[in-house]
């Protein structure tokens, strides 16, 4: 039982102030106290982070992986939803960064004894932490908490909302790849009503001057996506896009959120939205193939692509990790 | 602002530094080279290839980002861009020059001495500073100064600028620095 109350999925107010006019990108400091999604970023600081994460990535290829920054401080992670990558990404990257970590999850805690979100982050907070990273199920969860707790909240995924640190390392990996964002055409394939990481690569993608072009079914790709980005297109057919795209990021089949008849069998889905190696074939000879994880091999994509030489899908992961100890080093010096 | 010294006088006295160290190691034996960021890598590169014109054989380089070991990092307040350190070789063992432009607190490297131990156990570390200004807030001394400023203020700003980053090099005097861009040197 959670009394969250919902935001609307793709305008939540910051509550932060308003970050003053950036100056030169350069001179930009950052303002954010919190990371609630990337909708509300301007292009500086999308940029901003992704320079911070090129300093943090060098950290990880030490014989010594650990810098002192975070010192004394204590991130918690706070996961009413499931996750392996996420929640270890997190931990290590606080963990590199010498903070104190505590792992909070659904299970044994007092949520399944009926306590609310916000009375379990006051509680957890109560005991003298910097920074609470959230995955909650609901939409606005992390903006909600963010409003009533005094430390730092990054939003670690709320519901079909935003997952912010999923889409800087998606945009950092393919700046990685490419030596640029603008001018990229990005697709990101599947079940794009339900998933908050097409919501937060759309909007950093898009800041970046990407064009990014949403692909799946009818059902679960509305033509009203068009609507909220510039360089914005929606399409059913994979097959009319799949030479053009530069990248494609294939989304997770959701079966956990998929309740009604809004999808289509999994053999279909595979045959019209699967990234078959007969699809394979007819991409871009230096398509880049992106996974957010965890795959469903066979389903949305061949095994043999996700492990083949021009899938990014490990990258991915491995700089999730600078990107988020860039997001906690930011944050977490605003007071 | 007043200039203090100007390119002559800076190119003296890195040629004279040049010879101290290259009188100071042995020749054919491994040396690390390593600038603290931004200026201290600028004038790493010119010591380095100076030293090879004096025969040393066997530099190594590196560049040493120390902003994730500043003492003022817990302080709240905006952070400072954190970039890579390039350090591609194994410091064990081995004699480091760790060069930076201005020396005045002795924060800067004490910080750049707690991010060296994370990468190796050096055999020794020599310090050198183009500029030594004084104001010393830890037990820190430089082994090799180019010049020595003692006249100025605590809260004035000694400002090094080398061709390679500024246009041209030259040492100034700046009074009553911004709080933001005071903060942490040294």
């Amino acid at each position: 039982m959670f009394h969250v109350q919902l935001c609307p999925m793709t305008a939540p107010s910051e509550t932060n102030p308003p970050a003053p006019p950036p100056p030169a990108a350069s001179k930009l400091r950052w303002t954010r106290k919190h990371l609630l999604g990337l909708e509300a970023l301007s292009v500086d600081e999308l940029r901003l982070v992704l320079d911070q994460a090129d300093g943090f990535k060098e950290v990880s290829t030490r014989s010594v992986k650990k810098v002192p920054a975070l010192r004394g401080r204590v991130v918690v992670n706070a996961f009413w939803e499931p996750s392996t990558r996420t929640r270890t990404s997190f931990e290590l990257a606080a963990q590199r960064l010498s903070a104190d970590v505590i792992d909070f999850s659904e299970k044994g805690s007092s949520v399944s004894k009926g306590e609310t979100l916000i009375d379990t982050a006051r509680n957890i907070e109560a005991m003298g932490i910097d920074a609470i990273v959230v995955r909650h199920p609901a939409a606005g969860a992390a903006e909600l908490l963010s409003r009533t707790v005094k430390c730092s909240v990054i939003n670690a995924g709320d519901g079909a909302h935003e997952h912010p640190t999923q889409g800087l390392l998606d945009a950092y990996t393919m700046r990685e790849r490419f030596g640029r964002i603008a001018g990229l055409k990005v697709a990101i394939v599947g079940d794009i009503a339900n998933s908050r990481v097409a919501r937060s690569n759309l909007w950093i993608l898009t800041k970046l001057g990407a064009e990014v072009i949403l692909v799946g079914p009818p059902t679960l790709c509305s033509k009203t996506f068009e609507k909220l980005a510039p360089g914005v297109t929606v399409t059913h057919d994979f097959d009319s896009v799949i030479g053009q795209c530069d990248v494609i990021n294939m989304l997770r089949v959701q079966f956990e959120r998929i309740k009604t008849s809004q999808f289509p069998s999994v053999r279909e889905f595979t045959r019209l939205y699967g990234l078959t190696w007969d699809r394979f074939q007819r991409c871009k000879k230096d398509v880049f193939i992106m996974h957010p994880g965890p795959m469903n091999r066979g389903i949305e994509i061949q095994s043999e692509i996700a492990d083949g030489p021009q899938s990014g899908i490990l990258t991915q992961v491995t700089n999730g990790l600078a990107v988020r100890m860039a997001v906690l080093y930011l944050v977490t010096s605003v007071g | 602002m007043r200039r203090q010294y100007d390119a002559d006088d800076i190119r003296q006295v890195i040629e004279s530094l040049a010879d101290k160290v290259a009188a100071a190691f042995p020749q054919d034996q491994p040396l690390g080279i390593i600038g603290i960021r931004t200026r201290g890598e600028v004038l790493a590169e010119r010591f380095a290839k100076m030293l090879a014109g004096r025969g040393m054989s066997q530099l190594e380089r590196g560049v040493l980002d120390i902003t994730l070991y500043r003492d003022d990092l817990s302080e709240v307040g905006p952070k400072p861009l954190v970039r890579p350190t390039d350090i591609h070789f194994d410091l064990g063992g081995m004699p480091v020059l760790l060069i930076d432009d201005v020396l005045f607190t002795g924060r800067s490297v004490r910080a750049a001495l707690s991010a060296l131990g994370d990468f190796g156990r050096p055999g020794v570390i020599r310090l050198l500073v183009l500029v030594d200004r004084g104001g010393r807030e830890l037990p820190i001394q430089a082994d090799y100064v180019g010049f020595t400023v003692n006249d100025v203020p605590h809260d004035s700003r000694v400002n090094v600028k080398l061709s390679e980053t500024d246009g041209a090099d030259e040492v100034t005097v700046e009074p009553a620095p911004s709080p933001v861009l005071g903060r942490g040197r040294g």
